[in-house]
């Protein structure tokens, strides 16, 4: 009984120190003075003038922007990379699957600082790709795809090869064949790598950071550089936002997942 | 058909994009600018072993290497108390800990900032009980809770999923077989679990050596650790031969640790816990 106690209120210190400083930051957002400490009155006049805020309303729009793209580009990149590598011969695979854990193992700043030199290397010998938008996409793409790749090819090992070549037996033609029996199969990686792509290019900072170009910033580029120049209550409704658009995200993939796991259950 | 060949975008896109940004990487750091143009040469490594410098890479070790540990010494303890009867039917309690692993870490960094600074929530609250205010922002100690705060998850979930999957008929038995509880620990539980230890040190290890964001943050400027230094090589200083050598110096300190950990790692499931 004594030891339940001290778990639960362990536990209870653990989730108050995980939890206070966010939850501090959320009250404060809705604090009708620019203190940190002093209540003054209920206010939503910092998410008023938050969404009024040009610089906050184009980093968001950047943000999305990529994201959405990025997430697009490296599912459809990374869902045939995965088809290819599963039906490569052992030795091939080995050495792609390598390759892949590579961009995940290496540090972010590593990752950032040799994009930045390809890029800055590119226009300023070939004119191309001048820092900006564009090698923020690209690098986004790239950080992404590995993490599709490892969410999709799981699938490919599932799938019951008989199926395709049923199909095929039964007069479908190989792009039917794979639009009908194959891709059902394998959507729920698709999508959760989709999903999980999406999620990581919000969040980026390291590599955003490294690969933007002047005038162009994302969320976490512009709270960074409001967060170096000290406690700012916009900034403070900025997260509050954020942090509960996270959780509904957080929630609706965990739901997907939960959901995933039950049909696998039935079967 | 030929499915195979349905990976070539992927490859190419991996060349161009991580191959060859990686070779510019060591291509810079084994080279310097002169009137000739580029010439093989070691300064900057050299460089990168002057006193100065070396201090700060001999910092950044060390402060991830007390995070590393704090997070072990806080995070053991909730794993298991999460694998624990009372607490494993209800997922909520785990969830609770993967929540604050998405929100964007730059966000969670300035909460901290905010309770920490001169007139913030810590310094106004001890002075209310009639308390001397502290200087707790822009110090060591600041960059280790910050590092602690952002990266104990990552240190409770892979230890938590392996504790999970134990055999409690080992437990059982080495009770009947007349093991104390701190016997049961020491030569049961903790060496099964050792898998997910060694995947939750790498996992906050690599974040917390690699970080520049903490510690310009709550560390203020003055204060650098080996990602701040990279940074300022490439974004102000503009020496990217230098800042390249660093990079490389980086990547070796995370092979050496990968190497070290990996030698421990007999289980490599313990490694996929999060997904």
């Amino acid at each position: 009984m004594v030891s339940r106690f001290f778990q639960r209120a362990y536990l209870f210190l653990i989730f108050l120190f995980l939890y206070a400083p966010i939850g501090i930051l959320i009250i404060f957002s809705f604090n009708n003075s620019k203190s940190r400490v002093n209540w003054s009155g209920f206010t939503l006049r910092w998410y008023k003038e938050m969404i009024q805020d040009p610089q906050i309303l184009s980093a968001l729009y950047y943000t999305l922007v990529i994201a959405v793209l990025a997430a697009i580009f490296a599912t459809l990149i990374g869902t045939f990379a995965a088809m290819g590598i599963h039906n490569m011969r052992r030795w091939q695979r080995t050495i792609v699957m390598n390759l892949t854990n590579l961009p995940v193992l290496n540090p972010d700043i590593v990752t950032g600082i040799s994009l930045m030199i390809l890029f800055v290397f590119l226009s300023s010998r070939f004119r191309v790709l001048n820092p900006g938008f564009l090698t923020m996409l690209l690098a986004h793409i790239t950080f992404n795809i590995p993490y599709v790749i490892l969410s999709v090819l799981p699938k490919f090992k599932q799938l019951d090869k008989n199926l395709y070549e049923a199909a095929l037996d039964l007069g479908a033609t190989p792009w039917y064949a794979f639009f009908k029996v194959i891709l059902p199969e394998i959507s729920p990686g698709i999508v959760t790598g989709g999903l999980l792509a999406f999620t990581l290019s919000l969040d980026d900072f390291v590599i955003s950071f490294f690969t933007t170009g002047t005038g162009v910033s994302n969320l976490s580029i512009l709270i960074y550089s409001m967060a170096r120049r000290g406690v700012n209550p916009k900034l403070n409704a900025l997260s509050a936002l954020l942090f509960v658009t996270t959780l509904a995200l957080l929630l609706i993939v965990n739901a997907r997942s939960s959901k995933d796991r039950t049909r696998k259950g039935k079967i | 058909m030929n499915k195979r060949w349905f990976a070539t975008p992927y490859l190419i896109w991996m060349v161009i994009f991580t191959i060859v940004p990686l070779f510019l990487i060591i291509f810079y750091a084994f080279t310097v600018k002169t009137d000739a143009g580029f010439v093989f040469s070691l300064e900057p490594f050299i460089r990168s072993l002057e006193p100065t410098y070396l201090k700060v890479i001999g910092r950044s070790v060390l402060l991830a290497l007390i995070s590393t540990i704090i997070c072990l010494i806080l995070g053991y303890p909730i794993a298991m108390i999460l694998t624990s009867k009372a607490f494993s039917q209800k997922s909520i309690y785990l969830m609770l800990f993967v929540i604050p692993m998405w929100m964007n870490f730059l966000l969670r960094t300035y909460a901290w900032l905010t309770l920490l600074e001169k007139n913030g929530f810590i310094n106004v609250f001890l002075r209310k009980i009639g308390l001397n205010p502290l200087n707790l922002l822009y110090t060591n100690q600041a960059v280790v809770l910050g590092m602690v705060y952002n990266f104990l998850p990552f240190m409770v979930l892979p230890i938590y999923s392996v504790l999970k999957k134990l055999d409690f008929s080992l437990i059982e038995s080495a009770q009947d077989l007349g093991a104390n509880s701190v016997e049961v620990f020491t030569k049961v539980i903790f060496p099964l679990s050792i898998p997910g230890v060694v995947s939750g040190i790498t996992m906050v290890f690599m974040p917390a050596v690699t970080t520049f964001v903490i510690s310009r943050l709550l560390g203020g400027g003055h204060f650098f650790l080996i990602g701040n230094l990279i940074e300022d090589q490439f974004l102000t200083a503009g020496n990217w031969h230098f800042g390249s050598a660093l990079s490389v110096v980086l990547m070796l300190l995370i092979i050496i640790s990968m190497l070290i950990t990996s030698k421990y790692d007999t289980d490599k499931e313990g490694s996929v816990g999060l997904w």
